[in-house]
């Protein structure tokens, strides 16, 4: 690996660290009463609201249609999120000391399998509190759940829910593609 | 001449009436195109000035937007409102005592922002309780009064609570003179006994929280108006005073006789000083300071019991007397502090005095005589000039940073601009009718925004819509920008407005409290969650703990209270969401209801008098299902067994 690639590997892997300063994806409630806006952050250890009392008054919105509680203490991925982050930063500083490429490679393969899982944990969370509904809630349409998208919008009674990923998961991409770059320029350099 | 001429002739007087008709005209209705869009402001955009107007007889203030003239809100300060439950809450109950109980109204005259630097700070509101003297302050982050404080030794707290330039005292000038300490003499013996007081209460810088410093003893005529100096003369106050004949009788005639009455000239610094060195005299007085906690939603009274007086005869060089024409009434400073208007009422012009050639005066000793150790300077030593010609009945005088002034004229009822220096009349615009204050944004301060003036009018007659004999009380907004003065729009008040003042939006705006934080409400009878909600019993004191969150009250049925129990309900909102109050009432309630913001807690007191159910009900459409938040409450003989159950 030659000295550019591993200083790129090791900028990249301490580029992570943002990851636990912004939050990864964003869920936006638009509605008639909510000028000021309403929505949750999802962090790599916490769910918060856009705005301080956001997820308390969410839940408290929720209660109508028999949504149960966001609890983020009672989601175990926020408490094992942050380890495996912590992880892939390790394992980029080894590969850039190591001068392993095939940590690289081996990186890129497990970061893209994370980010799936992780995609598809979150997909039925939002199935769950979607879908299981208090069968006594004040407001029950035949055939409607409330299951957030997992990008894009979607109308939900007097709500317009908008997902989309937040800063946390570009730099997660910016880091992988940074990863890939590199990878792909030391197979180049090798052939010649 | 011929006869086509004639009919030449005839045609073209005609033509020449028909013309100059319209042209008279179209004066009634003029203009008024342009000034419609110059007062629109668009839905869901917001005005460029906060205006707070005194209630008068209300005893409220009111908050309206400026140039679109809309009501906001009406501040509770001084008289009780059903509406919110202030003055009926047992929170809120402790602001309207006083050393003669709980006195349920009052007359707000004069609300006054606070200063920093003689400008406009943003922090809090003033205004003076005329009838049982009194002071409120208001907080601006949260629209609500936040201390009330009672004036002890004064009657009809008129001249105040006009700030100094730092807001280092709020002021107090008695209206009706009265014997000091109180005591039960004839009212015949008014020139021996009766005295007036000018009072000095100290504002924190920080918390706002006002005490009472001092007062000065002065002979006992009637005190009106007052202004705070700025600038050179920042150590001084000046307070109108009439009734300097001293009458207690048909004051309309007995004391309008003397050609001259008296502006009293405070150095409140030299007072401040003869307090700290001991020269004042404590003298037992009863009085009571009330303070709302926000933290614990809560008002607190503090009983006192005596005040440092201040004699002139011990105190020389602290206060002094300007002569000025007969009976004035308001007393403003301009800009720069060096010019102090008097607003002489009865008198053909209006008189303006100079700070620097009163400095002079008393520097050179140039009086004309002494009244109870207060010297009385010459008039012409200290007078900077007359407006001539000021229209009839000059009482107020507002400044727009320009050089100009506009004093309002009650009798003549109209607004009457002039040049500071100069002192001609430059311009004159009608009020409908009898106009009393008048208001330019930041027009007391060092920094006027001289867009508009506030006319403030006592008479409306036919302005609007009529309402059978009590008509609505009015304001008009008129643009200052140019070198005319243009009428732009009328809008009715909240009871009588006396004065006001305006502040750009943008300094508040930012501030304003959208809830109250849950985590911080140290009100005793407080809940933060629905598993604390109970009911309690003592004897026949009963106390629920109640919760309000969308769309329902916990508990919401409640057995076991009995005829002739105490039953208080402590009401908290749950909710941390912006505009989402709850309401509480309960048929029966001999009470008010209470309306409970976001965070808040009020307790409201009720008495069963008959068994029976009583369904009690959310009165603010707070959501969807705002009908279905509701409970029961279940009254039994006071002889009854019936436990007391909740769920």
């Amino acid at each position: 690996m030659s000295r550019g690639s591993r200083i790129l590997i090791l900028f990249s892997s301490f580029l992570l660290i943002g990851v636990f300063f912004f939050p990864i994806w964003k869920i936006d409630l638009q509605a008639p009463q909510y000028p000021e806006g309403i929505g949750l952050r999802i962090w790599v250890n916490q769910i918060s609201g856009f705005k301080e009392f956001d997820l308390k008054n969410i839940n408290g919105l929720n209660h109508y249609i028999g949504m149960k509680e966001i609890e983020p203490e009672s989601i175990p991925e926020l408490k094992i999120m942050p380890y495996i982050i912590a992880g892939f930063i390790l394992l980029g500083i080894i590969a850039a000391l190591l001068k392993n490429k095939k940590i690289v490679f081996a990186w890129i393969v497990m970061i893209l399998i994370t980010f799936s899982v992780g995609l598809y944990d979150y997909y039925m969370w939002g199935y769950d509190y979607g879908h299981n509904l208090n069968p006594t809630a004040a407001i029950r349409v035949p055939g409607l759940t409330y299951q957030p998208p997992l990008i894009g919008s979607k109308q939900l009674l007097n709500m317009r829910a908008t997902s989309m990923p937040d800063i946390g998961t570009y730099i997660i991409i910016f880091s992988l593609l940074i990863f890939a770059v590199v990878l792909y320029l030391e197979k180049k350099s090798k052939k010649v | 001449m011929k006869k086509k001429n004639l009919i030449i002739v005839l045609v073209a007087v005609f033509g020449l009436s028909a013309i100059l008709y319209n042209c008279s005209n179209s004066g009634s209705s003029d203009n008024f195109s342009d000034a419609a869009s110059k007062v629109y402001v668009a839905p869901g955009t917001h005005d460029e000035f906060y205006a707070f107007m005194s209630g008068g007889f209300s005893g409220q203030v009111s908050v309206y937007g400026l140039p679109s003239g809309r009501l906001f809100k009406v501040i509770s300060v001084f008289s009780q409102n059903p509406e919110t439950g202030y003055g009926y809450s047992e929170e809120s109950k402790p602001l309207l005592n006083t050393s003669l109980g709980f006195i349920p109204w009052d007359d707000a005259h004069h609300p006054v922002l606070s200063k920093t630097n003689g400008e406009q700070d943003g922090k809090w509101l003033f205004i003076n309780g005329n009838n049982t003297p009194r002071v409120a302050r208001i907080d601006l982050s949260t629209f609500e009064t936040v201390e009330t404080i009672e004036i002890p030794n004064s009657a009809g707290n008129h001249g105040s609570p006009f700030v100094t330039e730092n807001t280092e005292y709020v002021v107090a000038s008695t209206r009706f003179s009265v014997p000091v300490p109180q005591k039960d003499v004839p009212i015949s013996s008014y020139k021996e006994n009766f005295k007036g007081t000018i009072s000095y209460i100290k504002v924190d810088k920080n918390s706002g929280d006002m005490n009472l410093a001092f007062q000065i003893v002065v002979p006992g005529f009637n005190y009106d108006l007052a202004h705070s100096g700025k600038g050179p003369s920042h150590d001084w106050s000046f307070f109108t005073s009439y009734n300097s004949e001293q009458a207690n009788t048909l004051l309309e005639v007995n004391a309008s006789q003397n050609d001259k009455d008296f502006i009293a000239a405070v150095n409140w610094k030299q007072a401040e000083k003869y307090a700290a060195e001991g020269k004042g005299k404590r003298i037992s007085a009863e009085y009571c300071d009330n303070n709302y906690d926000e933290n614990a939603h809560k008002a607190t009274t503090k009983k006192l019991n005596d005040v440092l007086v201040l004699n002139p005869k011990d105190c020389p060089g602290m206060i002094y007397y300007i002569p000025i024409p007969k009976s004035p009434h308001g007393v403003d400073v301009d800009p720069s502090g060096e010019y102090i208007v008097g607003g002489g009422k009865l008198a053909a012009v209006i008189p303006v005095h100079s700070f620097s050639k009163m400095i002079k005066a008393i520097e050179s000793k140039d009086f004309v005589g002494e009244i109870d150790g207060i010297p009385i300077l010459k008039y012409e030593s200290v007078i900077a000039g007359e407006v001539q010609n000021p229209g009839l009945g000059p009482l107020h005088t507002e400044f727009d940073g320009n050089g100009y002034a506009y004093t309002s004229a009650f009798l003549s009822s109209e607004i009457v601009k002039w040049k500071l220096g100069t002192w001609e009349v430059v311009d004159r615009i009608p009020a409908y009718y009898s106009i009393g204050h008048l208001m330019i944004p930041g027009g007391d301060s060092k920094k006027p925004w001289g867009k508009y003036v506030v006319a403030l009018n006592k008479i409306t007659k036919d302005r609007y819509l009529p309402t059978g004999p009590e008509l609505t009380q009015s304001a008009q907004l008129i643009d200052i920008s140019g070198d005319k003065m243009k009428l732009l729009l009328d809008f009715p008040t909240v009871g009588e407005p006396h004065y006001a003042q305006a502040i750009p939006a943008d300094m508040l705006e930012k501030n304003s409290k959208k809830i109250y934080a849950l985590e911080k409400n140290k009100n005793p009878f407080s809940i933060h969650g629905e598993k604390e909600a109970r009911v309690t019993r003592s004897g026949n004191e009963v106390h629920v703990y109640l919760s309000a969150t969308r769309s329902h009250f916990k508990p919401d049925n409640i057995e076991g209270i009995k005829v002739g129990d105490k039953v208080y309900f402590h009401i908290t909102n749950l909710e941390q969401d912006w505009d989402i109050p709850h309401g509480f009432t309960i048929k029966g309630l001999n009470n008010a209801e209470m309306l409970i913001m976001p965070g808040q807690t009020k307790s409201v007191l009720w008495t069963p008098t008959k068994e029976g159910i009583y369904p009690f009900y959310c009165t603010d459409f707070c959501s969807a299902l705002h009908q279905e938040m509701q409970g029961y409450v279940r009254v039994s003989s006071a002889s009854s067994q019936t436990k007391l159950i909740f769920n």
